[in-house]
């Protein structure tokens, strides 16, 4: 600080309340700093605890059934014998069956907006797809209570049972009676919902294909759909992937909409009309009425269990997501 | 020059096909949001009375309102949002300031993406473990920090994201004159991405105030107005999952009211919240 008196010719009252001054900012700067580090160290605390108290809670079912709690598809709360085979079935069943028929839907409508719509119309019709993830889980889940599943009965089920009867895998798949709730009604409610996730994400990774490629494959004459099937899907592969993993990370974890719409039962069976289970939808229809640590610990182990499948599942999602920025910032 | 008209015009119809088909996917996008909004409007504006904002959930088979789950949504969503947001913003900052090129970030960053799509039912879990089964009963404030936690990722995503946008010469211009760096955050990088960071707390708000799944086992439900944080309380989500499957017609009557009014939250917060940012991007 002597250099400071040196250069200027000042007070020995000011160089110390300068001095002060510094002192001051050093320190509520270090504390700012310090508070805003504590912040991203929380962050990552609550994954961790997130971690550790389901296998703190999951533990006694764990230890008690061992193994055979992923292979047993039986759910007796009366006589105590939990497995989660039925609700880990339902969960991969339904989310599947909602990425399948989401994907290509998806990148149709990002194709449509990419390609298609008049310049105007873009950005209306972007948010109103947006909007769809915007509506809360439980409207899902009550409109497709009320108003899809009876559509569902009515209509579609009768129609598919009748015109598979008698081909041989189809006509188990789409057995009757038709209840309009199950596995298909969830399916299809899911799709609806990670719809908007995955156009929102492959029109990020549609926006990143250089415009030169894309100019050159029409200036050689290719068609709109060649071009989108020849250069930009290939050129944003690892995107899609990392989009439709995020929108099955999304799908496997979903709970009230399919909670209102699964049928709630603990078995297993070859028919997608027929109600079945998920992992979610156990947890919140029984979680409540759960007498007995045994039975609470069980549901809790399901959670660890969907905790665990979706952070692999997001996890990788992010690897791939994160492999296409770089390729866009470089 | 010889062309092969028939691979021509193959060519020509597939993409005319696969053209057709995208649009018809926009068109089912589109005619999906039209079905679950008019069905709402359809069953819910029915129910639309001033009776629902004044009067408290009813017992069966009578006449009520949604007055006490509505409060219990504002209580327990602005509890969530002043917890949440502090931890967020300052680990955004964090991220974007002091930590930009450190490892830490890019760890930080991970979790909080993966935090972000988490399943909610499982953060109620983690709330049910730690503070419900600790404290002995259910009550408000566990569903509040439920909520809160599906705050924090929200906030830092957007809060990192428009930190970053602020130009480095606005900071540096802070720097020269003498300002130390916290100021140089507050007093700039804060004041330039405001818009963004109030997007996020927007956003944010509008993703919680549909949860169910983390209040079903942290705040459970309440037939009766309290407003006592301690104890379990009502909230609209909870309220229409509870009333839409019972069998009397007057409750679910009360959860498509229920449903209609989130939804018109929910649509207006993300619009508006949209629209503080959205012009931007246009440029």
């Amino acid at each position: 600080m002597t250099t400071i008196a040196a250069a200027m010719p000042l007070s020995m009252e000011t160089v110390r309340a300068r001095e002060a001054a510094v002192r001051r900012f050093a320190f509520t700067d270090s504390l700012f700093r310090r508070l805003t580090f504590a912040a991203a160290i929380l962050v990552l605390m609550i994954l961790g605890g997130v971690a550790v108290s389901l296998v703190a809670g999951a533990w006694p079912a764990l230890s008690a059934f061992g193994p055979s709690f992923l292979t047993t598809e039986s759910w007796n709360p009366v006589t105590e014998k939990f497995g989660a085979l039925a609700p880990i079935y339902g969960t991969l069943v339904t989310s599947g069956i909602a990425i399948l028929i989401a994907v290509p839907i998806g990148i149709g409508i990002t194709v449509f907006l990419t390609e298609l719509c008049p310049r105007p119309l873009r950005r209306p019709i972007g948010i109103a797809v947006e909007l769809l993830a915007g509506i809360p889980s439980i409207i899902y889940g009550i409109w497709g209570l009320f108003v899809f599943a009876p559509f569902l009965q009515t209509y579609l089920q009768p129609f598919f049972i009748k015109l598979f009867h008698g081909v041989p895998v189809l006509s188990s798949l789409f057995a009757g009676p038709p209840y309009g709730i199950g596995i298909l009604t969830s399916a299809l409610i899911l799709a609806i919902m990670v719809l908007p996730f995955i156009t929102s994400i492959t029109k990020d990774v549609f926006d990143t294909v250089p415009a030169v490629l894309k100019e050159s494959a029409y200036g050689i004459g290719c068609t709109t759909w060649e071009v989108t099937r020849r250069v930009v899907i290939p050129y944003t592969r690892i995107g899609i992937m990392g989009g439709v993993m995020l929108g099955l990370g999304r799908a496997l974890g979903e709970t009230m909409a399919v909670t209102f719409v699964i049928g709630n039962a603990h078995r297993i069976s070859a028919s997608l009309f027929a109600p079945g289970t998920t992992i979610s939808a156990s947890i919140a229809n029984e979680f409540t009425e759960a007498d007995g640590a045994l039975y609470t610990s069980s549901l809790v182990a399901l959670g660890l269990i969907l905790f665990v499948i979706t952070f692999l599942i997001l996890a990788a999602a992010r690897f791939m997501l994160m492999r296409i920025e770089r390729r866009a910032g470089s | 020059m010889s062309i092969a008209p028939s691979l021509h015009r193959s060519r020509k119809f597939r993409n005319a096909l696969m053209m057709g088909l995208s649009m018809g996917a926009a068109g089912i996008g589109l005619a999906w949001l039209a079905l679950i909004l008019g069905a709402l409007v359809w069953k819910g504006g029915t129910g639309l009375a001033l009776s629902v904002f004044t009067e408290m959930t009813p017992p069966p088979g009578d006449s009520g309102g949604l007055l006490n789950a509505i409060a219990g949504s504002v209580v327990m969503t602005a509890i969530a949002v002043v917890v949440g947001t502090p931890v967020g913003i300052l680990a955004g900052t964090y991220m974007a300031e002091y930590g930009r090129f450190s490892k830490l970030t890019v760890l930080v960053r991970f979790i909080n993406d993966i935090l972000l799509s988490a399943p909610s039912i499982v953060v109620g879990l983690f709330i049910y473990e730690i503070m419900v089964r600790t404290m002995g009963h259910f009550s408000a404030l566990a569903g509040a920090f439920a909520l809160a936690i599906l705050v924090v990722p929200v906030v830092v995503r957007t809060t990192e994201d428009m930190l970053n946008l602020v130009p480095n010469a606005l900071r540096e211009a802070g720097t020269a004159i003498g300002a130390p760096r916290w100021i140089v955050i507050r007093s700039v990088a804060y004041r330039a991405a405001r818009s963004g960071i109030v997007t996020g707390i927007l956003l944010a708000i509008a993703r919680i105030s549909g949860e169910t799944a983390p209040l079903l086992f942290t705040a459970l439900n309440n037939q009766f107005w309290s407003s006592d944080l301690n104890a379990p309380m009502a909230s609209l989500p909870v309220t229409i999952y509870q009333f839409a499957l019972s069998p009397y017609e007057e409750w679910q009557q009360l959860a498509w009211t229920g449903a209609l009014l989130i939804t018109l939250a929910v649509l207006a917060l993300s619009i508006f919240a949209r629209s503080l940012t959205g012009r931007r991007e246009d440029k």
